[in-house]
């Protein structure tokens, strides 16, 4: 058991929900310079199969949030980012990747419209000082006001199918009509909100931005009202669980399966590469890959034999070193071993046995499609 | 407060062992189950396997993690407890009695005087909290 009464060390940073964490017996990592809770006293499986069964509550307040206001604000994000800007409406977000000349991935992110003139980009946590880097350095001509935010708000992330009768006790907004992938502003528990139905775990639910000072309230409301210690109400979930529940809803982890080094398309994420859009930073370089084919492919694969395939491990196929995994983890739900990995474009077809080096010992694995997990609906 | 039975020895590496006669059965302490979180797969070697003290034997996985576990004493393993191999979560429900995960022919059975008593396993354990 970790003393999770000490303050952190002086260079993590925090999130507004620092306190109640520790409070609720959060065990506390370093997750990338933030100071955050892996799991809580009920255990990542618990909190993984409460998301899929109930409901699951989220500090994702680490996160970035970069604001584009200005006349140029939808062509100057159309240029930088891959997915086409130009089909979203109010009230309307995309997820969408910025992307290096190579068509590589800077990060990936939510392109929000508020209107032809506001858009807000939500960025990852470890990455937020470089997009804000990357997005400034790319203003040109446009007319265009950038501003981090990102201190300014808190998100809490609600997700499961009791996630819409939870939140719905503490707002007016009729939340039945938020269509997916779309958000409105409105009030939640009486705090001004930005209410948006999307999230990272393969479930309905929902993510609520608000001032960071009203962080501790919103979450202490939402479990209560979400009768937390109930064995049907809401669990407050760690990083542990949210990452085993997008593994399973087939979802990509910036630094895991996209990074500077993966195109869009070796990562399967050609939906979001508008190539007829216009122009965009990598698009010349995409568009040549989409012609010749990629040489290597994001696939998903399932243990066979015995054993926990990680992270950074080896994928053999024959005698050879082939790919290597890029997440690799039990799956709660789903009771298996699974995983991605990138492998040679001709080896990376469904059915595909593979094996994976888990610390020297070859383990027996076959590419199957992804999502792993796809709720019903 | 995490259970530290009287009549076992302790190790660092959270291992305890309970001597009977010439052999040794080792596991995980209660501590060490607490801090991995749910256990989900357990690796262990083969009856007639050979190691030494403090060599790792096996490994334990949360979701998260891998952990390695090392022998606290040196010798020959006699038995493995293959219920582990189904239900990993007995290492976390019960460390001591059914999560015991080897059994070993000591090669010194002088070894065990140097390992901590339940007191001085749990002192240990509570300045590593600090």
């Amino acid at each position: 058991m970790v003393n999770n009464l000490t303050a952190p060390a002086p260079q993590l940073r925090r999130t507004p929900l620092n306190r109640v964490h520790r409070e609720l017996g959060g065990r506390m990592v370093d997750f990338g310079g933030w100071d955050m809770p892996v799991q809580y006293p009920a255990g990542t499986i618990e909190e993984h199969l409460r998301t899929r069964d109930h409901c699951g509550l989220f500090d994702v307040s680490h996160m970035g949030e970069i604001e584009v206001r200005g006349n140029d604000a939808i062509p100057f994000v159309n240029r930088i980012t891959s997915n086409d800007v130009t089909k979203l409406i109010d009230g309307q977000a995309q997820y969408s990747a910025l992307t290096t000349p190579n068509g590589t991935v800077v990060d990936d992110l939510l392109v929000y419209r508020f209107a032809p003139d506001h858009l807000l980009l939500v960025v990852n946590a470890g990455t937020t000082e470089k997009d804000w880097d990357w997005i400034s350095s790319h203003h040109g001509g446009e007319s265009v006001k950038l501003k981090n935010i990102s201190a300014d708000y808190c998100q809490l992330a609600i997700q499961g199918p009791d996630a819409l009768a939870l939140l719905q006790k503490l707002t007016s907004v009729p939340l039945a009509g938020i269509k997916y992938y779309h958000f409105t502003q409105g009030e939640v528990d009486g705090v001004p909100s930005i209410v948006s139905r999307t999230g990272y775990t393969g479930e309905d639910g929902f993510e609520v931005y608000a001032a960071s000072d009203k962080a501790e309230q919103l979450w202490n409301k939402i479990l209560d009202v979400g009768a937390v210690g109930t064995d049907n109400g809401v669990l407050p979930c760690g990083l542990a669980a949210r990452n085993t529940l997008r593994l399973e809803a087939g979802l990509s982890l910036y630094g895991h399966e996209i990074d500077e080094t993966t195109t869009l398309l070796e990562a399967n994420l050609g939906w979001i590469c508008k190539l007829d859009k216009g122009e965009f930073v990598g698009r010349a370089k995409l568009a040549q890959q989409k012609e010749e084919g990629v040489q290597r492919r994001l696939v998903g694969f399932e243990v066979t034999d015995r054993g926990i395939a990680r992270d950074d491990q080896e994928v053999v196929v024959g005698e050879k070193r082939v790919g290597k995994v890029t997440s690799g983890s039990p799956a709660p739900f789903l009771k298996k071993n699974i995983g991605f990995a990138y492998v040679p474009a001709e080896l990376a077809t469904v059915g595909g046995e593979i094996k994976i080096d888990v610390r020297g010992r070859l383990v027996g694995a076959h590419i199957v499609k992804t999502p792993f997990y796809k709720r019903a609906r | 407060m995490a259970n530290v039975p009287e009549d076992l020895h302790y190790s660092k590496d959270h291992e305890w062992v309970k001597v009977e006669g010439d052999e040794a059965i080792i596991g995980i302490t209660d501590y060490a189950q607490d801090s991995l979180g749910d256990v989900v797969y357990v690796e262990l070697p083969k009856p007639g396997d050979e190691f030494a003290t403090n060599e790792s034997f096996g490994s334990v996985e949360s979701v998260k993690a891998v952990s390695e576990v090392f022998t606290p004493v040196s010798g020959k393993v006699t038995s493995i407890n293959e219920s582990l191999a189904d239900e990993p979560e007995t290492v976390n429900s019960d460390p001591y009695v059914a999560g015991w995960m080897i059994r070993v022919r000591m090669t010194n059975p002088g070894e065990v005087d140097s390992l901590l008593t339940a007191a001085e396993y749990e002192d240990f354990t509570k300045a590593e909290k600090e």
